[in-house]
């Protein structure tokens, strides 16, 4: 006979404070587990979205960002001839040859720099990117000193309103408009003409060129013939796999740290669940002798205990998640270590984070009172009913 | 004395549950210390800095190069002692997972301006005659077997092609927080080469690294330094090297802040864990407590008992975590030493432990001590457990 649900679950009742400060420990594990998986999560989604599967971006061999690419006029007018290219609406090849720079510039509250992405476009170049829309004034002329800057960077910089000018390479450059490009590292950036940008900086060569195949299935064609081109030393990447790319180190430091931490504390969650499940048994071994005497078996007794456990690490792995899902709100801004610029990304909570969190809680319940609920099931009727 | 006598039968009579305990409370520690090394690895390179060191850099962004032709005006400004210069190279050995920081530097003017940086004489020496030579830290050096003599190779991320450096010497650290992790070379063979294949990018350099003759002039100096550049096509920005590393610092902020705030919830989970055993102890011992009372032991008893007990299990897992530390800090070297060249466990981390195991156990003693003060006699002995 199975003893049923509710004896577990009153007896977590009954010692209210062990259980409060069991399952907030669990909860506090949960928590820490669930948002450092989004803050990788986040960063390696934001980075991802960047780029498009039928666009490829073209830099010079053996540089591994745009920063540190050089393309100069004559190989970018070579890609230009290539065929897989798409041809857009008035039968114009959508590629676009760019410059990428980083500048600093003041935060809004602190006043501290930090490193800025600037981009110069050209007109093809918010065609190949449909994700990039205005939220408020207007795209820049090409050939005059405007820009546009992204969501993130007008929230978090000075001087990035409409209408406000910045001063950098030595000119002022007025912000005729912001953009919207969702979840991506171009809402951290500044776009600007790439011809205007050239001059002012005083570079000769274009960072990338970056275009839309026809057929996403050109790529390999493609990205052979560019690479053995002898006139060409450039390197032909998918953009998506450039961005996931960019990810890299800091979602490999964000997975060790988490990994880590996870170990230690879940270790940690379990103990504390394992001290209050004995607590439970010793308080309880009259009551386990009667209910064996009663004649309710090992194995029930072994589960009830068992169910108690993953009872209160439910609970705890619910809170956990429930709070972490707040971190939603919150936008983290960090230096990418690749590129050296910053990047604006938020925690993102996904159903794989939800389950990983879920299954991870349940396991902290059932390994924190596997050994007790053993302890219980073993128990001798006659001993616990006289050991009281 | 035989207070002490009864703190400890008290914690050890339920061996298994104090053991976990115990066990919780090290695992707890030891997460606290790897956190807060970790924050201090962040800000390794800011406590290496020397106040008598500036460094200039293109106002626009590091990326931006300086005109070689600025050292002379800057050697001239009053108040500077030396000049030095130096070019990120950004060179990968072999792959990408091997990162090594690596700079062309003007060797003998950079020498004398990082005394930290130790180089027998005579592979210094051989460092200066060659000029395909570089120097290497220790740790590098150690981490892929180098020798004294052996050819490296690096491919050029920035500098296209494939460069190789004889290794003439490898250097020590006179601090414990010296990076011993980088890599050095001349300056002037990068420029030859730049000279023959990019001749636009040659003659620049990345930062010029300025000694001057008084820590207290730092913001003089820079300030003439920049006002000389101010509308020239290179505007310059100068700032104490301690500023300058703060500024990379600043930008990670966010990953610190997170670091950090995890690294307080670890606290609050140990404080969960002892304050739960305590609430238990205590919640057994009502029984114990009243017939304490009932002998006349006071309240203060009581008190000293409970809080002695919880003392007994955080400190006992406070001094097992932090002899753990040491070990797992090496593990951590290994996985991420080339990101933190120094991951060392400082005094005051081991300080803080301590004092944080101290508060913990107070905190957790400290409902079940008032409510065992405040047991009445008469009902404390006719509850049952």
């Amino acid at each position: 006979m199975r003893i049923p649900l509710t004896y577990s679950f009153r007896n977590l009742i009954t010692r209210r404070i062990t259980t409060g400060l069991t399952t907030s420990g669990m909860t506090l594990v949960v928590f820490v587990f669930a948002t450092t998986l989004m803050l990788a999560e986040g960063l390696r989604k934001t980075l991802v979205n960047t780029g498009s599967y039928d666009n490829v971006l073209i830099l010079r061999s053996a540089s591994s960002t745009e920063i540190q690419s050089s393309i100069d006029r004559y190989q970018a007018s070579v890609v230009e001839t290539q065929p897989e290219i798409a041809i857009g609406e008035q039968g114009r090849r959508l590629i676009a040859k760019e410059l990428s720079v980083i500048i600093n510039l003041p935060k809004k509250r602190t006043e501290k720099p930090s490193h800025v992405t600037i981009r110069g476009i050209q007109e093809q170049s918010i065609l190949l990117r449909p994700q990039v829309s205005l939220i408020n004034g207007r795209f820049p002329k090409m050939g005059s000193s405007e820009i546009i800057v992204g969501e993130s960077i007008a929230r978090r910089f000075k001087g990035c309103n409409i209408g406000e000018k910045l001063r950098f390479a030595m000119r002022d450059w007025l912000v005729v408009g912001i953009f919207h490009a969702g979840n991506t590292a171009f809402s951290s950036e500044i776009w600007g003409d790439a011809d205007q940008f050239m001059q002012a900086f005083r570079r000769p060569v274009y960072s990338s060129v970056t275009l839309r195949l026809r057929d996403p299935l050109e790529f390999d064609t493609l990205k052979e013939r560019i690479e053995n081109d002898p006139r060409l030393t450039l390197a032909a990447w998918r953009e998506t796999v450039y961005y996931a790319e960019q990810s890299r180190v800091m979602t490999a430091f964000l997975s060790i740290l988490g990994m880590s931490l996870t170990i230690m504390f879940s270790v940690g969650a379990t103990i504390g669940a394992m001290i209050t499940m004995y607590a439970a048994v010793a308080n309880r071994t009259g009551e386990i002798g009667t209910l064996r005497a009663l004649g309710f078996q090992r194995k029930s007794i072994l589960a009830a205990f068992l169910v108690e456990s993953v009872l209160m690490s439910s609970i705890g792995g619910f809170l956990g998640l429930a709070f972490s899902s707040f971190m939603q709100f919150f936008t983290i801004s960090t230096v990418n270590w690749q590129t050296f610029s910053e990047l604006a990304f938020s925690f993102t909570l996904t159903g794989k984070i939800i389950y990983k969190s879920v299954i991870f809680s349940l396991l902290m319940g059932l390994m924190g009172g596997c050994l007790p609920a053993y302890r219980a099931a073993r128990m001798n009727i006659v001993d616990a009913l006289v050991t009281r | 004395m035989y207070i002490l006598k009864l703190i400890f039968r008290n914690t050890f009579r339920h061996k298994l549950r104090t053991l976990l305990t115990i066990l919780g409370v090290t695992i707890a520690i030891l997460t606290f210390t790897i956190l807060r090394t970790l924050v201090n690895a962040w800000y390794a390179g800011v406590e290496a800095s020397s106040p008598a060191r500036l460094i200039t850099r293109n106002s626009i962004s590091l990326t931006f190069h300086l005109p070689i032709a600025y050292k002379e005006r800057i050697s001239r400004t009053p108040g500077v002692k030396s000049v030095s210069y130096a070019t990120w190279f950004s060179g990968i050995y072999i792959s990408e997972k091997n990162f090594i920081p690596n700079f062309a530097i003007d060797p003998e003017t950079f020498l004398g301006l990082y005394p930290e940086y130790l180089l027998p004489e005579d592979q210094k020496n051989a460092f200066l005659r060659d000029r395909t030579a570089a120097v290497a830290g220790r740790k590098v050096a150690e981490r892929f077997n180098w020798k004294v003599g052996d050819t490296v190779p690096l491919t050029g991320t920035i500098y296209p092609g494939t460069w190789n450096f004889i290794l003439r010497g490898i250097y020590d650290g006179a601090e414990l927080d010296t990076d011993e992790t980088q890599l050095f070379f001349h300056w002037e063979y990068l420029n030859e080469q730049l000279k023959k294949t990019a001749s636009h990018r040659a003659d620049h350099v990345g930062i010029y690294i300025i000694g001057i003759t008084n820590p207290a002039l730092a913001s003089e100096v820079s300030e003439a330094i920049d006002n000389m550049f101010q509308n020239s096509l290179a505007e310059t920005m100068t700032e104490t090297e301690k500023s300058f590393q703060l500024g990379f610092i600043a930008m990670t902020e966010a990953i610190v802040v997170v670091i950090q705030l995890i690294s307080f919830m670890v606290i609050l989970i140990i404080m969960a864990v002892v304050a739960n055993t305590m609430v238990m102890t205590e919640r057994e011992r009502i029984g114990e407590y009243a017939i304490m009372k009932a002998l006349g032991f006071g309240g203060r008893h009581l008190a000293i008992i409970i809080f002695g007990e919880s003392l007994v299990i955080t400190m006992a897992g406070c001094i097992a975590g932090i002899a753990l530390a040491f070990p797992a800090a090496g593990i951590f070297r290994e996985l991420i030493g080339m990101y933190f060249p120094v991951f060392t466990i400082s005094t005051l981390t081991i300080l803080v432990d301590i004092a944080t195991s101290i508060m913990v156990a107070m905190i957790a003693a400290l409902f079940p001590a008032s409510r065992a003060i405040q047991i009445r006699v008469a009902e404390g002995l006719r509850r049952i457990g």
